[in-house]
């Protein structure tokens, strides 16, 4: 339990070496969100929210769609690992294995809590405002760099069967696109035709988003904050193991 | 080698298949302890995956395999803590330090801090990398790398090391230092056991050899005991051009009275000489009449290429590896 501990922990600090070393890699992470978040604000902004702060909606959920691309990178990240032969190294050492993924996740979970930071601080200057107090705003950027966490072992096993880092990238649009444009995130459910809005009011990202909104701009939304917490529990629990046994195995 | 305390590596009628391929198809194989065995076979032969088999990277479908006393498939756990790897890929972190490498494996192992850091010193030193340990791994150069490879490999003070072609793509004088030093590590009581495409190596390094291809072991000895089962000496003659080559082989034929063997290069072609140079003089003279003019004719005892060849009964190793 001691040496798991302390395997994760040699993991974690791998990766995060990875960010300060290349300090470009965590510009990169920020500029991608920044630019979306730009460019809807912008474009898209004067056509969806008449009064003129689509802002304040907008963040929250385009924090949380950054957060399933964060995933995708954590994926690539591993198949890049696996491909160029360390990962084999790792595997012939008398170490925990999952702790070589489960390193990379929570490294990548605090380049996501910087990068929310990043969005939130951009986000002032276009008119967002965090109105639910310091300690609550906390938990909010704690909850959504979680579910990014959780999302990101869905990534990793597509990772871990897809095997190619670039194949990895394309396959992860898939998910990652339909998951959050058919979401709350850059409209309101309301326009969308009615068996899309049965999917979107159903689907993960859509009650991050609430629970992302509440904590960090309406106030509380224990509803689904609830839902969020039930999704993360089932992800976690099918995706978790399934990569796991999935890394084990691989060769 | 009824004693078994003598024996490193014992595997037995281990296979493995992917789909319809047999990686490993029903492989023996014992190393001694304190030597170096050399695995030795083309592109694909299942020399990887073997090795990986042996470091329980993955679990062959059916055999045996003990290393040490330890049974690999039961406990690989335990088996882990014994053994060292240092593969093809040279499989350090570009981004971390050739120290920072050395170290996190030390780490890995469970070894306390303070024993890891003075291990890592001492591998530096060994390894003439005290001068870029702190730099990023990934500006060293292919020597150095394998080098810091191979030292990583060290730090939990195996008794058993694998190395997985370690010298594949490095240049000549790069690939002399390495065979310096895994002379060293096996003359300090060192097992070791090694892949390899290059006759040369396995001929250079190996105290004992085993030959596979397509999963199946083909023969095993000494370098000497592989030449040996060839027996004759072998008359060598290489074409200017690969026009003449068929007229060539019927004249070597004729005059050898054995099938001559064509490299793929489509113009050396080697046959048995069991008289020696009479039979030299009897292929000078049956090519003078074919109207051949060789570039090169020579004869020579048996080469590992030559065994390899007569083997498998098709190319050599080298040219698979230009392949590669």
């Amino acid at each position: 339990m001691r040496n798991t501990a302390l395997d994760i922990w040699i993991m974690t600090k791998r990766n995060v070496l990875r960010y300060r070393r290349i300090p470009t890699l965590m510009v990169f992470a920020s500029i991608q969100p920044i630019m979306f978040l730009l460019l809807f604000n912008f474009v898209f902004g004067g056509a969806i929210d008449d009064d003129g702060n689509y802002a304040q909606f907008l963040i929250p959920g385009l924090i949380v769609q950054t957060m399933l691309f964060g995933g995708t990178q954590t994926s690539v990240g591993l198949a890049e690992d696996m491909k160029n032969g360390i990962v084999d190294r790792f595997k012939s050492l008398p170490m925990n294995r999952g702790a070589v993924i489960l390193g990379r996740a929570l490294a990548d979970g605090l380049r996501n809590i910087f990068v929310a930071i990043i969005m939130i601080s951009v986000g002032y200057l276009l008119g967002f405002e965090l109105l639910n107090g310091v300690l609550t705003s906390i938990a909010g950027v704690f909850l959504i760099t979680l579910f990014g966490f959780v999302f990101s072992w869905v990534m990793i096993l597509l990772g871990l069967l897809v095997k190619d880092p670039e194949s990895v990238n394309t396959a992860s649009f898939l998910i990652v696109f339909p998951l959050s444009f058919a979401s709350n995130v850059f409209v309101p459910v309301a326009g969308m035709p009615a068996w899309l809005q049965a999917f979107v009011a159903n689907q993960p990202v859509t009650h991050a988003v609430n629970a992302t909104r509440g904590l960090l701009v309406n106030g509380q939304n224990y509803d689904a904050i609830w839902k969020l917490a039930i999704w993360m529990t089932l992800i976690l629990a099918v995706f978790m193991p399934l990569s796991i046994r999935q890394f084990r195995k691989a060769s | 080698m009824s004693n078994k305390d003598n024996v490193a590596i014992d595997v037995v009628d281990v296979k493995k298949h992917y789909g319809g391929v047999h990686a490993l198809d029903g492989i023996n194989i014992k190393v001694k302890r304190g030597k170096i065995f050399g695995l030795l076979g083309p592109n694909g032969a299942g020399k990887t995956t073997l090795v990986k088999a042996m470091t329980t990277l993955l679990t062959p479908d059916s055999g045996q395999i003990t290393i040490g006393s330890i049974d690999a498939i039961k406990h690989p756990n335990e088996v882990r803590r014994k053994i060292g790897l240092a593969g093809q890929y040279a499989s350090i972190d570009g981004i971390m330090t050739g120290r920072e490498n050395i170290e996190m494996v030390g780490r890995l192992y469970h070894i306390d801090r303070k024993t890891v850091k003075k291990r890592t010193q001492e591998i530096l030193e060994r390894f003439d990398l005290v001068d870029a340990a702190d730099r990023p791994a990934k500006t060293y150069s292919g020597g150095m790398r394998r080098r810091l490879d191979l030292g990583a490999s060290l730090v939990g003070e195996p008794y058993i090391l694998f190395l997985d072609e370690p010298t594949t793509g490095l240049d000549p004088r790069t690939r002399l230092e390495l065979w310096k030093l895994i002379r060293q590590l096996n003359n300090e009581g060192m097992t070791i056991l090694l892949t390899t495409q290059y006759l040369e190596e396995a001929d250079e390094l190996a105290d004992y050899i085993a030959l596979i291809d397509q999963g199946k072991l083909i023969t095993e000895g000494t370098a000497d005991e592989l030449k040996a089962k060839l027996g004759d000496d072998i008359v060598e003659v290489t074409l200017s051009s690969n026009k003449k080559t068929p007229d060539c082989l019927k004249a070597l034929e004729k005059a050898l009275g054995n099938k001559p063997l064509l490299q793929p290069n489509g113009k050396t072609i080697t046959a048995h000489a069991a008289k020696g140079t009479a039979d030299l003089e009897a292929a000078i003279k049956a090519l003078a009449k074919a109207k051949i003019t060789p570039s090169e004719i020579s004869l020579h005892r048996p080469t590992l290429d030559d065994v390899f060849l007569e083997l498998t009964g098709k190319k050599t190793i080298q040219e698979e590896s230009k392949n590669a």
